[in-house]
């Protein structure tokens, strides 16, 4: 087995005293394509906060490439290669699709090169091809702000794979798409693992099932299961956690 | 197609021809045909549209709203006054007259590289650039956004104003340092034909300071402005550092108001702590929301209109003005959040429709964001 790309070694996350990730331990190999699933107020979204940086973890540490992240910024772990796609799609809806696309592909991203030079040739194909894959090549130069939610979503996973990162994190990318497009973005993230690390985070089964991966359940802030889909489905675990508990009643309400 | 680089409302390119043939007429032609005195008074209105471009690069594009650009205004102007005192001084070798009216016998030593007219362009917008650059960094470094920073600004112009308003034998105090009565290239700097000189430097200098900010807010650069100004945390995730881009701008801003109040203040004949006065950095940004924010060209409307107006209006009925100048600020925020010139360049018969309701908004307004943790969380 070789090294893995990222390490979440017993992450403990409090908020005020209320643990949203408890010793989570998470390893993920080079290429690796994982599902993620877990009740609402599980803690997905916030493994995904405590990676890339946007809050930084009570105790434990996060590895990648073999580097600890708790001392970086979100900025700076961007530029290592890891990049996010959140829950609800957040694009720069006063720039137009091609430009928020031209953000994503730009480097260097310091503000010299950005004020002294426009897009190379290649990042300005690279920006066509993207929007190709994503089918918003008619929109190229509308707002953002004027897409529909679907695909406001694939936007935003336009600009994830723009970016060029080595691990893809990928919040609910599914939540609002119809089901034709739902099985595209299934294609498209199996296409992009082998080359990429993947993390997918979902709830809808169906698009699980679709990626024929290997799935992690979350419940509770910790690791519940690991396994495949048809095994998982099967877990006593899973299913009490499932077909309801009060207390994820409870957490899930904030969601 | 193209787009155009922002989806700011932007003028049809005869609109925009019409607007400058309209710039470059009244520049060639004001010295000529007007008498000094309104002349003066258009070149001052000129210089402050310089500040305004500066501050529609931080708040129209980039969403920072700086209520203590009066700091950097003044520092230019000090910087600019401090040389024309010493070399008028000088050529009679002594101090300028209000430290012998102190007692004091020494220049303080921040005074001696003013000696020299090279220093002195250089300072009059370095020094402006370089203390916005600090204090914008360490506050946009610590995350700190909207009202927050906007309060900060204004405390920090309260600083400043104090400490040179109670600084007599350093910088003449309340009473400011003249520059009508020096002399430079043997001319004194208020009479007309220096005040003539002025004014076509003014214009000069608008011109390229429009130029400069455009080139800044067009392409990636710009585009990342915006990114800033729509959503600040997300852009971190995409590998942008908000944080420098932010502190740049607000240095070009610092420096913008820098030129701006030196040449406002050898125009009006003098500068005293009042540049730094709470109202006058709040009119500031006024002149900007009035002629449309992102527009560039707005602020410079927005400045010459509201100080034309207040002129006009002062001469007639003195005490009447800050009403004016209050409902003009309210009917334009509430009426046309665009401004005067994006509603004209966003179509002002469309917007009348929104407002009849028989169409949909176009604009948004950039929100003041509290904090970083907007994430909408389902
Ligand atoms: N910034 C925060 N402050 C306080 N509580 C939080 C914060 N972020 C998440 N939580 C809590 O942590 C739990 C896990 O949330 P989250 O990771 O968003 O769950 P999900 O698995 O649905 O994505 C929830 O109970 C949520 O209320
Ligand atoms: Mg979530």
């Amino acid at each position: 087995m070789t090294a893995p790309l990222l390490e979440l070694r017993e992450i403990t996350m409090s908020f005020d005293g209320f643990l949203a990730l408890r010793d989570l331990n998470l390893s993920l190999q080079p290429g690796e394509l994982r599902a993620v699933i877990g009740p609402n107020g599980a803690g997905k979204t916030t493994f995904l906060d405590v990676i890339t940086g946007k809050i930084k973890p009570t105790s434990g540490d996060v590895v990648f490439k073999g580097r600890s992240l708790l001392r970086d910024q979100e900025f700076s772990i961007a530029r290592l290669g890891i990049g996010r796609k959140f829950q609800s799609p957040r694009v720069f809806e006063q720039l137009t699709v091609r430009n928020n696309l031209a953000l994503a592909v730009s480097r260097p991203k310091s503000p010299w090169s950005l004020l002294t030079g426009a897009l190379s040739r290649q990042g300005r194909d690279r920006v066509d091809q993207l929007m190709e894959i994503v089918a918003l090549h008619p929109r190229a130069d509308y707002p953002a702000g004027s897409l529909s939610h679907g695909q406001k979503q694939w936007l935003e996973i336009a600009m994830l794979v723009g970016q060029d990162p080595d691990l893809l994190l990928v919040d609910e990318p599914v939540a609002g798409l119809t089901d034709e497009e739902t099985d595209l973005t299934a294609d498209l993230l199996k296409s992009l693992a082998g080359d990429h690390t993947v993390v997918v985070i979902e709830h809808d089964m169906e698009f699980i099932r679709r990626l024929d991966t290997q799935v992690t359940v979350l419940h509770q802030g910790h690791v519940l299961c690991e396994g495949r889909m048809d095994d998982i489905q099967r877990d006593e675990r899973v299913i009490d956690v499932y077909l309801g508990g009060a207390d994820d009643q409870q957490s899930g309400e904030q969601h | 197609m193209v787009a155009s680089s922002t989806l700011l409302p932007q003028p049809s390119r005869w609109i925009r021809v019409a607007i400058w043939v309209l710039i470059l007429a009244v520049l060639v032609a004001a010295p000529s045909v007007l008498p000094v005195f309104r002349l003066n008074l258009l070149g001052r209105f000129l210089s402050l549209a310089i500040a305004a471009l500066g501050i529609d690069l931080i708040w129209g594009f980039t969403g920072i709203l700086s209520l203590g650009q009066g700091v950097f205004f003044a520092l230019g102007g000090y910087a600019v006054a401090m040389f024309l005192q010493l070399n008028t001084s000088a050529a009679a070798g002594m101090l300028p007259e209000f430290f012998r009216l102190y007692g004091v016998s020494s220049l303080p030593f921040f005074w001696e590289p003013f000696r020299s007219p090279v220093f002195t362009l250089i300072a009059l917008w370095l020094v402006p650039a370089l203390v916005a650059a600090v204090l914008g960094y360490l506050v946009f470094r610590n995350r700190i956004k909207g009202v927050y920073f906007s309060i900060l600004t204004q405390a920090a112009l309260l600083v400043f104003f104090n400490f040179f308003n109670g600084q007599q034998k350093l910088i003449n105090g309340t009473n400011g340092l003249p520059t009508d009565t020096t002399v430079l290239f043997g001319q004194q700097v208020g009479s007309e034909p220096v005040q003539r000189v002025l004014f076509w430097i003014t214009g000069l200098l608008l011109i390229l300071s429009w130029f400069f900010v455009r080139w800044v807010v067009r392409g990636r650069f710009g585009d990342v402005l915006i990114a800033i100004r729509d959503d600040e945390p997300r852009i971190r995730f995409t590998g942008f550092n908000p944080v420098v881009f932010k502190t740049i701008v607000f240095a070009i801003a610092g420096a913008l108001a820098g030129i701006s109040g030196a040449l406002f203040t050898v125009q009006s004949g003098i500068v005293t702590p009042q540049f730094m006065s709470v109202p006058f950095s709040i009119e500031m940004v006024i002149w900007v929301a009035v002629g449309g924010r992102g527009t560039l060209l707005g602020a410079i409307f927005g400045a010459v209109l509201i100080n034309y107006g207040k002129s006009l209006v002062s001469e007639a009925l003195p005490q009447s003005w800050l009403f004016i100048q209050g409902a003009l600020f309210i009917l334009v925020v509430t009426a046309l959040p665009q401004g005067i010139l994006g509603w004209f360049f966003a179509g002002g018969f469309r917007n009348l429709l929104v407002r009849a309701g028989l169409a949909r908004p176009l604009a948004t307004y950039p929100s003041l964001e509290l904090d970083g943790q907007e994430e909408v969380r389902l």
